[in-house]
């Protein structure tokens, strides 16, 4: 996947520590993302994976440390946090789609109210992206009327729809039926391929293997490893890692 | 078909019944005696009650002081003004019935029903002779045409017509207030004229329509975080839910006019309006925090995730789907406060409990045997069960509907 990245970083993170109380949730965080890179965050669950990659966009606040994305500087400035806010999108592991309203309004909604785009604009969009996640049939439906791997391409489509530079996945297909995750990755493979800079929590190793052009490992708060799925997966420097591997795979 | 054998049913109707008391009724000897007795019993009090309903006399109380009861001491010159305000809301009925259909219709339907019954029996009433041109059934039955009209129009006009009717319902309740009260060249009436039905009604519409609005604000505060506004959204609720609604309208009767200059004079039955709608307001927030606070943690993040700021994401996300989950509870808070609002006798003012309360004792009904307070209650308790069983009604259809690919 190399060859579309350029060494351009898109996320700076310098440092980043958080606190729940008295919890140590994230120490000395720092990494780098550069332009179209696909970084897979993986680690055992309490390592504060969700927690970083949700401090990316602001919601989990970090007490410390410097998060640049896309060159603006998350503070507590809401303009900038909004302005973050509109550059990336995110996936939820519980889809969080809105329930009152249908497929084609959950995809439409941001883009008309944040992006100020005309209605008829915003439905040829999403009716673009729907057929691009395979469900266009279901647009007049409610999010209820899915199955859970169509809510999940369906989440995927209206972040898309902001047309965000970078996508946040956090544990996209842990909340899936096992035969459903592959209709969900196959969708975040092909975005993968398209050039999209995409930050994912999963436990998902063969899409790791497949598509990811690094991989961090944390625990306990902390990034303990990264290297390339290569490296990671043959050559595992830490004990932890390797200990965390030989269980999952 | 392979299993009907083994569950056959007999095809006799009347050995389905049989069956079923044998099996439910008379299963065992002690089970017929106490299935005889309750049947005796319920034979007993249905047949006096029937009897006494069919025979009594005293309906004559009530459709003497038809007039009484619905709009109280209003003029007698006057009333065609509430008929006006009665034309106008059938007319809006219908037509939003038309538009909407299902429910809408439904309630047009059930409101053109009503008015229709209420006007072949008012050809029966008798004639107070005031208003000669605009008697009962001409105004009756001509408000059932009205929603009828309306009902064809609005499925005519369909689409088109939905914003203007928003705005014409929007705008129904102060032209409707302007009317009753009068000024702007027609006369005034003043509100201690009002009673009956009429001030059942314009004290719980308002009461619904101007808490809703408070109550959605205040669970909106109470969970705001600004300090300030939530403590005042807190202290507000939990005094007013502290106390009973009597002592609201008589804070508002008695107390209120002592902090005020003497110039000042707040008209009573705005008083009343006021504290029932600060009353209800501060249940109703409670029950819209309890929506608010039943939908998951993700839809708020998913919101502000995808870049929509608070206010959008209250108005478009959280709001909405809080108000759907809260829909049966608010109906609920609403038929009490409709029938709360009686509670305003006590502070002088006559609603619908208050007047029959005069009519039973008109001089007039004196020497009539047993006297009339029954029939006259009667009627009463069927005119706040007519209101209070439809919205309970509708809320469930609103909720049925709802349901229907929602989870």
């Amino acid at each position: 996947m190399a060859e579309h990245t350029n060494q351009e970083p898109i996320i700076i993170c310098e440092g980043v520590n958080k606190w729940y109380g008295e919890f140590h949730a994230l120490r000395d965080v720092t990494i780098r993302v550069r332009r179209g890179e696909v970084v897979v965050i993986c680690g055992p669950s309490g390592s504060g994976k969700s927690t970083f990659i949700r401090t990316i966009n602001r919601l989990e606040e970090h007490q410390r440390g410097t998060i640049i994305v896309d060159g603006i500087e998350m503070t507590n400035d809401i303009r900038n946090i909004d302005a973050i806010r509109r550059e990336t999108g995110m996936v939820f592991q519980q889809f969080n789609l809105f329930p009152h309203l249908t497929v084609m309004q959950n995809i439409t909604l941001a883009p008309i109210w944040v992006r100020k785009k005309t209605r008829k604009e915003s439905e040829a969009k999403a009716k673009e992206l729907l057929e691009r996640v395979g469900i266009v049939e279901q647009a007049q439906k409610f999010p209820g009327q899915l199955s859970g791997g169509q809510q999940q391409r369906v989440a995927i489509a209206r972040a898309l729809a902001m047309e965000p530079r970078i996508m946040l996945f956090d544990e996209p297909t842990s909340a899936l039926d096992p035969e459903m995750v592959k209709e969900v990755l196959d969708v975040m493979k092909e975005l993968a391929r398209g050039g999209m800079t995409m930050l994912c929590v999963t436990h998902e190793m063969g899409f790791a293997r497949e598509v990811a052009d690094r991989i961090v490992f944390m625990d306990r708060g902390q990034i303990m490893e990264e290297g390339t799925p290569e490296q990671i997966f043959t050559a595992p420097q830490h004990e932890r890692t390797k200990l965390f591997l030989s269980q999952i795979l | 078909m392979t299993t009907e054998s083994a569950h056959a049913r007999p095809t006799n109707p009347a050995m389905v019944i049989w069956d079923w008391l044998r099996q439910n009724l008379f299963n065992t000897w002690y089970n017929s005696i106490i299935s005889v007795l309750i049947v005796a019993l319920l034979f007993q009090l249905l047949s006096t009650f029937l009897g006494w309903l069919l025979t009594t006399q005293g309906w004559v109380a009530v459709l003497k002081n038809l007039r009484l009861l619905f709009v109280g001491r209003y003029p007698a010159d006057q009333v065609w003004r509430i008929e006006l305000v009665v034309a106008m809301i059938a007319l809006l009925v219908g037509l939003s019935g038309g538009v909407w259909k299902g429910i809408v219709r439904n309630l047009a339907t059930g409101f053109g029903l009503i008015l229709s019954v209420l006007g072949l029996l008012a050809f029966t009433f008798p004639n107070d002779g005031l208003n000669p041109f605009i008697t009962p059934p001409i105004f009756l039955l001509g408000s059932a045409a009205l929603v009828a009209l309306g009902v064809w129009g609005g499925s005519r006009l369909a689409e088109a017509a939905r914003i203007p009717l928003l705005i014409s319902w929007v705008l129904l309740y102060p032209i409707a207030i302007l009317i009753i009260r009068g000024g702007v060249g027609l006369p005034i009436v003043e509100t201690n004229l009002w009673g009956g039905l009429l001030l059942t009604m314009i004290l719980s519409s308002s009461g619904i329509i101007l808490s809703f609005p408070l109550g959605v604000l205040l669970a909106l505060g109470r969970r705001s975080n600004l300090p300030i506004i939530k403590g005042f959204c807190v202290a507000y609720i939990e005094l007013i839910r502290g106390v009973p609604l009597v002592t609201v309208l008589f804070m508002a009767q008695l107390m209120l006019p002592l902090f005020l200059p003497d110039q000042v004079r707040i008209d009573s039955v705005l008083r009343a309006m006021v504290a029932v709608t600060l009353f209800s307001a501060a249940y109703l927030a409670e029950n819209v925090r309890g929506g608010l606070q039943s939908l998951p943690r993700g839809q708020t993040e998913a919101a502000r995730a995808l870049g929509l700021n608070p206010v959008q994401t209250t108005l478009l996300i959280t709001l909405p789907q809080a108000l759907r989950a809260v829909i049966p509870v608010l109906v609920g808070q609403f038929i009490s406060l409709f029938k709360d609002t009686s509670l305003v006798v006590i502070v002088g003012l006559i609603d619908l409990l208050g007047i029959a309360r005069t009519i039973y004792s008109q001089a007039e009904w004196k020497d009539f045997t047993g006297g009339v307070w029954r029939e006259t209650l009667l009627v009463v308790a069927l005119i706040y069960w007519i209101f209070s069983f439809t919205m309970s009604r509708t809320s469930k259809k609103i909720e049925e509907k709802m349901s229907v690919g929602y989870r």
